[in-house]
């Protein structure tokens, strides 16, 4: 389990390939990537608060979990703090199991659990000011069907 | 204990952590005791069904004791991802 918690960018194409090259007992790699998006009309930049050390916690926890249900050879999460413009990698998660239905489910499973239970808060800057996001219903139900 | 405040509520409240001495046995005896310092306070911990809480870093209930903990946090629901 490979869990990161960082300012700076990542490299997208060399971590994907990275992570697949040291997967020999494994058919499948499933991978997800966050992008900032537009979607506030304007917007200028994103901000993510986080938790230091709870944050590192919380997402070793979800891919333990993730381990446990799925027969995953190995997983790894990627999630970006501070300030991001529209455009920017905010996150990336992979997981490598033998058969592609177990990498598919545990990568949303991933995705489903940190996005509502990773302690991390998105700020966005627009030229009208900052608004703090709001979290959705939709994303805790997202939680239930697991 | 250390009492740390993130997003919206360290806006509302005014700073990022502080020190607190309190004898209260859960995070609600907590709360209350922070409502009744300040108009702040008391606007920040107003509706706590848009508040979640950590316990030395496990996310937990508002019932759940505090006694011998090092670090309490009051937060937003998370929007990661």
């Amino acid at each position: 389990m490979d869990v990161r918690v960082q300012e700076a960018p990542f490299d997208f194409g060399v971590e994907a390939a990275t992570f697949a090259s040291g997967c020999a007992s494994s058919g499948a790699v499933v991978t997800f990537t966050g992008i900032v998006r537009d979607v506030a009309d304007g917007l200028k930049a994103m901000e993510i608060e986080h938790y230091p050390g709870m944050t590192e916690a919380a997402l070793s926890q979800i891919a333990s979990e993730a381990k446990e249900r799925w027969s995953l050879e190995k997983a790894l999460i990627i999630h970006r703090h501070g300030r991001l413009a529209p455009g920017e990698m905010i996150m990336m998660v992979a997981a490598a199991a033998p058969h592609r239905k177990d990498a598919f489910e545990a990568a949303e499973f991933l995705m489903d659990f940190l996005k509502s239970r990773a302690p991390f808060w998105k700020r966005e800057i627009t030229r009208d000011g900052a608004t703090w996001v709001g979290a959705k219903d939709a994303d805790e139900e997202a939680l239930r069907r697991w | 204990m250390d009492v740390l405040y993130f997003a919206w509520v360290r806006e509302r409240i005014g700073i990022p952590r502080e020190r607190v001495d309190t004898n209260a046995a859960t995070v609600m005896d907590l709360v209350e005791e922070l409502r009744a310092r300040e108009e702040r306070y008391a606007a920040a911990f107003a509706d706590l069904s848009a508040l979640r809480v950590a316990v030395d870093q496990t996310l937990t209930e508002f019932d759940a004791p505090i006694s011998g903990s090092r670090e309490i946090a009051f937060f937003p629901p998370m929007t990661g991802g």
